[in-house]
């Protein structure tokens, strides 16, 4: 999975969640909670979904490091390597 | 058409799930209508067959008004209308009855000038509502209270300009809220709790799952309400007619915010019974359902305590405004570190701060604290959750 699949999951997911989301409006260092608003029971089924179509198990203590679309391409091709 | 709310008027039939001939059993999402709150799922409330639609997808039909006619086993249909034997009407109408205008036209008088009394008119301002368009029920045609609560807020709009869904939805928090201020003397309790142990349990107990299975804080918190509310039954139930019912199961309502504003208070059915887990999973549903509007009627009219929990990020404490017919409300504010004292040690802690709203018409405070302390013990205790 290259970083522009995992871009495009991570938004896809994003916007099932939250449906006003349009992802094309979504800045790559948008916070999902500050900015996207965002609150715990979403941030949990957002993790939940990247787990489902990435395979990455993403711990309580790494949620920081896909609070953005940035942060969380990164986060997610170096864990799935 | 059910109450699906204290001041629901009508509802829009979105969709019928059955047609003429299906057997029901008490309990079946049978239709969708949507309300002030988004679309409800309606429940059917007996066992039968569908011998009737009454009521056509798009029509708005008032609360109480038959959507759907059900014969129990063994029920003969009902007679057919009396436009359809007309040789031998059921019952004789009025031979000019008028048909009731949607809205009340404008009574007949001086421009400006609304024979009201003075409670009328002042609830009529509280509530918005315009006194020219009510006829009145009093003595000489006088505005009195009774006409202006049965009124429609803000009543100076016109049918033709619709409303946005999160203007109807504001509109429907105003009026039960204004409702529940005016008539509910509210008392207010607050402690500030320690919820380290139960912030540890939790990373602890999700360090080793996945996402699927692990459980917010949240949880706890509705755990810790439902046990203390099974135990202190005072909070947990209506007051109808001026008299307090028990409730004799915990059906929470989970304050839901909805994305672009507004919210809704679904209820967790039979919360007491479940575990964390279930607990959890019944929440991550729940809120879903909110989200994309698929809540059940029974969940909208059927909670007995509500919870607002701030979440994890916001202000530290709230006190809420109870959900008429029930009695509380327990607002909890988002986690705080604060210095505390633990065995004479000054160290950093995550605290919340629970205030329970209640009714003094049902409690007063020496039974409300029984709650919060009941709470309190709960929560220090996550692994009993």
């Amino acid at each position: 999975m290259n970083k522009a699949e995992i871009r495009a999951i991570y938004l896809q997911e994003l916007s099932r969640i939250a449906p006003d989301i349009e992802p094309e409006t979504v800045g790559d260092n948008d916070h999902i909670q500050e900015d996207l608003e965002l609150d715990s029971m979403d941030v949990l089924n957002l993790v939940t979904a990247l787990h489902e179509r990435t395979g990455v198990d993403i711990p309580e203590t790494d949620y920081p490091r896909i609070a953005t679309v940035a942060l969380a391409v990164e986060y997610l091709k170096g864990a799935m390597q | 058409m059910p109450s699906l709310g204290a001041d629901m008027e009508a509802g829009t039939l979105v969709e019928w799930l059955v047609k003429p001939g299906d057997t029901v059993t008490r309990g079946d999402v049978i239709a969708v209508v949507e309300t002030q709150k988004g679309a409800i799922e309606i429940e059917v409330f007996e066992d039968g067959t569908v011998h009737e639609l009454t009521a056509v997808p798009g029509a708005s039909v008032p609360v109480g008004m038959p959507l759907a006619v059900i014969l129990a086993e063994g029920e003969k249909p009902p007679a057919p209308t009396p436009a359809a034997v007309a040789a031998q009407p059921v019952e004789t109408a009025p031979p000019e009855r008028k048909a009731v205008p949607a809205l009340p036209v404008a009574p007949a008088g001086p421009a400006g000038h609304h024979r009201a009394s003075p409670a009328a008119r002042v609830r009529a301002q509280e509530l918005g509502v315009d006194l020219a368009v009510l006829q009145g029920s009093g003595p000489g045609g006088v505005i009195i209270l009774a006409d202006v609560d049965g009124a429609p807020i803000g009543g100076e709009r016109q049918p033709s300009e619709p409303r946005s869904p999160i203007e109807e939805m504001r509109r429907a928090i105003a009026a039960t809220m204004t409702r529940a201020k005016q008539t509910i003397p509210h008392f207010y309790l607050s402690q500030t709790i320690d919820v380290q142990p139960a912030i540890d349990f939790l990373a602890r107990r999700n360090a080793d799952r996945p996402p699927g299975e692990r459980v917010l804080l949240g949880a706890l918190f509705v755990r810790a309400v439902s046990l203390a509310a099974s135990k202190i039954k005072i909070v947990n139930g209506h007051f109808v007619e001026g008299v307090f019912k028990p409730a004799n199961v915990v059906n929470p309502g989970v304050a839901v915010a909805l994305r672009g504003g507004g919210l809704v208070a679904p209820a967790l059915m039979d919360a007491a019974a479940m575990d964390l887990d279930q607990t959890m999973a019944a929440m991550r549903d729940l809120v879903s359902r909110a989200r994309t509007g698929r809540l059940k009627g029974s969940e909208m009219t059927e909670g007995t305590i509500t919870i607002t929990s701030l979440g994890e990020t916001g202000a530290e404490a709230m006190a809420g405004i109870i959900f008429p017919p029930q009695v509380a409300i327990v607002g909890i504010g988002a986690p705080q570190t604060r210095p505390w004292v633990i065995e004479g040690q000054v160290v950093p802690r995550s605290v919340v701060t629970l205030t329970l709203s209640a009714d003094h018409r049902v409690s007063d405070g020496r039974q409300a604290t029984r709650f919060v302390s009941e709470f309190e013990t709960l929560i220090q205790e996550p692994e009993s959750l």
